[in-house]
């Protein structure tokens, strides 16, 4: 049905796609792995239209394809839904619908058909809601039923799975298969491995904007899968038995934290409680946008509370702002480093000033010590593998991968009684992503109380001591992650909209 | 085809070419704006930027230059602040003018007593002035969220207004046969501010504005509340990250820029316009928001910047009566310049690239 | 406090005042909707204002001038649109910009316009139905550009809320990066919307120089503009309620000047501050409401785009 022939894109100073070649039969499932950065979303933005090739060629249903735009690319029979969603907040479902189709019905008709073809392959939906107010799950049905009125010949889905619960990915899963026994090909973009081998007949691997290889998922196993997409054999963390640090109050209580959240169309957190201990790592798992960042923002002082919601050491700490619980310990690596942990536009020296000025003494009443500060920054580079020219670069000028270990680095170089992160491992390669989860390691052997707020449940069960999980902004109660099955996960995890979906 | 490309790192080369190419540009499309006007464009362009430093009365002019620099100075320096940090004081005209009120009225009350303690209190009282003009927007903005943008410029029409009420009232001379316009500060030697060296134009306005641009440059350049300002201009959020509060960053850049938009009111009423009266406010405040921008929000920028706008001033009078090239027409060109400097300033952060397009 | 002023007087005239402002608001509303902040409305104001009034002196038709004037703000919202969607230019320091420019280069063209009368409008013929008593003043008596700048709002409220190129216009504004996923020309989008903003802030300020005051004066339009601005924070982004904010704008306006006229107890310069006193008031009161502030605003307004690879 669509077939690629030596397709190359580059950009400058990197090379996205050099002569791809694969092809997908109507009613297939095609599977297109590989690590971030390895060429992937390029490849599928070349096939709806939103980058052109350099060279290569494409044929769709026979004919040479070669869309302009993503409109030309619908028109065709070619759909797609987007890792990032591309909804609108303040729009309800049906005009975001709407403004995905060529020539849309009126909107009453729309609605109807909206409702009928959402029931008629398990996708429940109102029409009239916000987006705003929907669930990630939710707002990916929106994309798919907005696809799905277009009668597409061609689906493509980018990590369609990072944002459901386990129960989700199954109903989706049910839809997918639905769909290509109807014989619509769906080319399914993925890094998750036993996902890949549930669903797809076939997968096409990239590296480095290379195909790699080739197989049929059901056939090898998910470790070989993984050796062709990394190219490298990996190694796991390294975990000393935990030691008993006696403490008669833990290092970090949170106690019945309530607070509204100040992200327009976030979630609110409710009631949430947990204690953490020295040397202990909570990781806290659950769907993007149930209460992580409003979490972080609490936690890290960003969001103030009331005082006895936040207690370190027993101290209370609710009411305090960002530096005076650094002060405290407390050191935060929010999710977004590009614009909240960092500033785009600031040297990594200016950068490693941002938060380190309090806890590394980089100021003399009120005036910056230079030279300290420039160490700072450089010790950073050297001790957690940095790579860039020199401390004077902005940190836009990082890739995410490096600028994610400077983050990281820059706050467990702190010297911190309590670590907060969030996603410390997002968008960067394996490699690093194992350096940046022994570092932390490192650090609560050393006695450092440490929450851990991830979406990859794998790197939570590989790091974690105990489990907990947020949904809709609540806290399940911490599990030790000793004994702990998957099926317990999924439960803890399943939440009200995914076992209401599955009856549907 | 042409195609934009951001930048890696913002380039140093062209944050500073880019004032001088947009200057350049400016005296080309100028030029055409004059010859349009049916001024020879190079008669004209000369008449304004080279006759005032170099002609026959340059000695006139020279002085002139730092009487209409130091407010543009002052008053940039600190609007650069707020534009650092993100908050938009365009109302420093209004500060500028309830300095003067307050600065000229504390002195007049004096009158026609003599005491050392009468000129720096009025310099307390134009700073005080200006504060609080420029403090009803911040706390609206901090209390309410109001847009500071909008209150600060809507305060200026009140200023103005106020300005007029004093001049007919409060204010008014009583031995000045009616006319509007309060008794003359720079002839009550009390309050005057009067050139301090014969020739140079230099009085306690020009003093005032080198301290704060000195001042301001160690602020930004080695203090923590310059990094911050920066900040939070540049990624709010991760100012909020590192502690800094939005509120009290408002409440500061807007009460600075205030403040020193007061002083360069009172300066000027105790000097060079040596009273308060209905216009003395030449838009000194608004001027200031360009050389802000053409100064890269820095305070040695600025001085220069100041310079040149002031430039500007002496030599559109200067072209004004000799040329008869109306006033107006230098109005226009110092917001073309502010024009060609944001297109220019493209450069900064972005570079062009020739993208052939190959077939595929 | 409001003896000798007649109410149904003070309505008619109200709703005269207030049509430069509902103009230039309702088009800086679309702009902002399509996610741009132009704060150079002033600046196009006064040059609609001028461009109007030489056009209209020198073709002696009044309706030549509000196209001269509507033209002049386009053409003056074409910089705008050329230096913040092509040259990426801060959006707030262009608007600036822009009513510096503006102000002084409409004073410029203005040499030697002062004094002159512009052709006169009269009000619409509605034969009896002018002389109804009470509503023959207020609804039947005005010209044609009260009329004009009310189905103006009708069709934008429609424009928005009923049709897909108003679907589309919201879209770009709420969230550009989607919509460029989704493959709507973004840049073309915004600069539409700039260039009708322009020309909408052309055409009101014209009818200032050519209806309401009327004679060419530097800086005639007086803050209007940013008056106008304040408005479409009050309106909260709906057209309907931006009618009602201009209304209750010109309405101070017109009992302020009646106030002057009949020798009130307070100085005329007190009056004269108090639209921008209530204006700043009616900005706070709406900014207060955080949840309304923040729901109805673009969520995109004031960001540039630039399409990523």
């Amino acid at each position: 049905m669509l077939r690629i022939e030596g397709v190359t894109k580059a950009y400058p100073g990197v090379v996205a796609n050099s002569d791809v070649s694969f092809s997908i039969a109507p009613g297939e499932v095609h599977a297109l792995l590989g690590e971030n950065g390895a060429g992937k979303s390029t490849l599928v933005k070349m096939i709806y239209g939103l980058v052109k090739p350099d060279s290569g060629s494409m044929r769709f249903r026979g004919a040479t394809y070669a869309p302009a735009q993503p409109s030309a690319a619908r028109a065709l029979g070619v759909a797609m839904v987007f890792q990032h969603f591309s909804l609108f907040e303040a729009l309800n479902v049906a005009e975001n619908v709407a403004l995905g189709m060529e020539n849309p019905p009126p909107m009453a008709e729309l609605a109807s058909r909206i409702r009928q073809v959402s029931e008629e392959y398990g996708l429940p939906l109102d029409p009239g809601r916000m987006v705003g107010d929907l669930s990630a799950g939710e707002r990916q049905r929106v994309e798919i039923v907005r696809c799905l009125l277009q009668d597409p010949k061609l689906l493509i889905m980018d990590e369609p799975t990072s944002v459901l619960t386990p129960q989700e990915v199954g109903i989706l899963f049910r839809t997918l298969r639905q769909l290509s026994a109807e014989g619509t090909a769906i080319l399914y973009i993925s890094h998750k491995l036993e996902e890949i081998r549930a669903l797809c007949d076939g997968a096409t691997i990239l590296r480095r904007g290379k195909v790699v290889g080739t197989c049929t998922p059901r056939e090898v196993s998910a470790r070989e899968m993984a050796e062709m997409m990394v190219g490298q054999t990996l190694t796991p963390p390294e975990r000393a038995p935990r030691r008993d640090w006696g403490d008669a109050v833990p290092a970090l209580q949170v106690k019945a934290l309530s607070v509204a959240s100040p992200i327009p169309f976030g979630t609110s957190l409710k009631e949430i409680g947990f204690d953490v201990g020295r040397g202990e790592i909570l990781g806290i798992a659950g769907v993007a946008g149930n209460g992580q960042d409003e979490l972080l923002l609490a936690l890290s002082g960003e969001l103030r509370t009331a005082p006895g919601m936040v207690v370190a050491a027993g101290v209370p700490l609710g009411a305090a702002g960002p530096n005076e619980r650094r002060r405290a310990g407390f050191v935060a690596a929010p999710e977004d480093r590009l614009g909240h942990a960092a500033a785009p536009d600031m040297s990594l020296v200016e950068n490693a000033f941002l938060s380190g000025a309090i806890r590394k003494r980089l100021t003399r009443k009120g005036f910056i010590d230079r030279a300290a500060t420039r160490a700072f920054a450089e010790q950073i580079v050297k001790d957690y593998d940095v790579r860039t020219p020199g401390t004077w670069v902005a940190a836009r000028a990082l890739s995410g991968g490096n600028l994610q270990k400077f983050v990281v680095g820059r706050e467990l170089s702190q010297d911190p009684q309590i670590i907060l992160i969030n996603q410390p491992t997002w968008g960067v390669d394996a490699a690093a992503a194992a350096a940046i989860r022994q570092a932390i390691l490192d650090r609560a052997e050393s006695g450092a109380a440490v929450v851990v707020i991830s979406q990859d449940l794998d790197e939570l069960l590989e790091i974690a001591d105990s489990f907990a999980v947020l949904n809709e902004g609540r806290l399940t109660v911490p599990r030790p992650v000793q004994g702990l099955s998957v099926d317990e996960i999924g439960l803890m995890m399943g939440g009200a909209h995914g076992a209401e979906a599955a009856h549907a | 085809m042409l195609k934009l490309e951001k930048r890696a790192s913002p380039s140093t080369f062209w944050t500073w070419a880019a004032p001088v190419v947009a200057v350049a540009l400016t005296m080309v499309v100028g030029g055409l704006m004059f010859a349009a006007l049916g001024k020879n464009p190079f008669v004209a362009i000369r008449t304004i930027f080279w006759d005032p430093l170099f002609g026959e009365f340059a000695f006139y002019f020279r002085g002139q230059l730092l009487v209409k620099a130091a407010p543009v100075i002052l008053i940039a320096v600190g609007l650069s602040l707020g534009f650092r940090a993100g908050i938009w004081n365009i109302g420093a005209e209004g500060q500028y003018i309830m300095g003067a009120l307050f600065g000229g009225g504390v002195g007049l009350a004096f009158y026609p007593a003599e005491h050392w303690f009468i000129f720096p209190l009025c310099i307390l009282a134009a700073a005080l002035g200006g504060w609080l003009w420029g403090m009803i927007p911040a706390i609206l903005k901090v209390r309410f969220r109001t847009n500071e943008i909008l209150v600060s410029l809507l305060l200026v029409y009140v200023a103005q207004a106020f300005l007029a009420s004093m001049s007919l009232g409060l204010l008014k001379n009583p031995e000045g046969q009616g006319f509007p316009g309060s008794r003359s500060l720079a002839q009550y030697p009390a309050t005057a501010n009067p050139e301090l060296i014969a020739g140079t134009g230099i009085h306690w306005g020009v003093i005032a504005a080198a301290v704060v641009v000195l001042l301001t440059w160690v602020l930004l350049d080695r203090h923590i509340l310059g990094f911050q300002i920066k900040l939070a201009g540049q990624a709010p959020r991760a100012a909020r990250f590192a502690g800094v509060s939005p509120s009290r960053l408002v409440l500061l850049c807007m009460g600075v820029s205030g403040a020193l938009a007061g002083l360069a009111g009172f300066f000027e009423v105790a000097g060079p316009a040596g009273q308060i009266k209905i216009g003395f406010n030449v838009g000194y405040g608004f001027s200031a928001i360009i050389v802000a921008f053409l100064g890269r929000l820095s305070p040695l920028g600025i001085l220069l910047a100041g310079l040149l706008m002031a430039l500007t001033y002496v030599g559109g009078e200067n072209a004004s009566t000799n040329l008869g090239l109306p006033s107006a027409a230098i109005q226009a060109f110092q917001g073309m310049l502010l024009f060609f400097l944001l297109a220019v300033d493209m450069f900064t952060n972005y570079r062009l690239r020739l993208v052939r397009r190959r077939v595929a | 406090m409001l003896g000798g002023i007649d109410p149904v007087v003070l309505i008619a005239a109200l709703m005269v005042a207030s049509v430069p402002i509902l103009l230039a608001a309702i088009g800086e509303l679309v702009v902002e909707k399509a996610g741009v902040l132009n704060l150079g409305v002033e600046g196009m104001m006064i040059m609609g204002a001028i461009c109007g009034f030489a056009t209209a002196v020198s073709t002696g038709s009044v309706w030549l001038g509000f196209v001269g004037g509507a033209l002049g703000g386009a053409g003056l919202s074409l910089i705008f649109a050329f230096l913040t969607q092509i040259m990426l230019a801060n959006q707030t320091a262009t608007g600036l910009a822009l009513t510096l420019f503006g102000l002084g280069f409409s004073s410029l063209i203005g040499q030697g316009y002062g004094g002159m009368k512009p052709p006169p409008i009269g009000p619409v013929p509605f034969g009896p139905l002018a002389d109804l008593p009470v509503l023959g003043k207020i609804l039947f008596s005005h010209d044609p550009m009260v009329y004009v700048s009310i189905a103006v709002v009708a069709a934008t409220a429609w424009f928005l809320k009923k049709t897909r190129k108003g679907l589309i216009l919201k879209a770009v504004g709420e969230n550009h990066d989607a919509a460029h996923a989704l493959g709507y020309k973004v840049v073309r989008i915004r600069v539409l919307a700039i260039l009708f903003g322009g020309a909408l802030a052309g055409l009101g300020g014209s009818y200032v120089s050519l209806v309401r005051v009327p004679q060419w004066t530097d800086g005639i339009t007086a803050g209007a503009g940013w008056i106008a601005l304040a408005i479409v924070v009050f309106g909260s982004w709906k057209p309907w309620r931006v009618l009602l904010g201009a209304w209750l704008f010109g309405g101070i306006t017109v009992l302020q000047l009646n106030m002057q006229a009949a020798g009130s107890w307070l100085p005329v310069q007190y009056l004269s501050m108090s639209p921008y006193l209530i204006t700043i008031l009616v900005l706070v009161v709406m900014s207060a409401d955080r949840s309304r502030a923040a729901m109805n605003a673009p969520a995109a307004l004031g960001k540039n785009f630039q399409a990523s690879r």
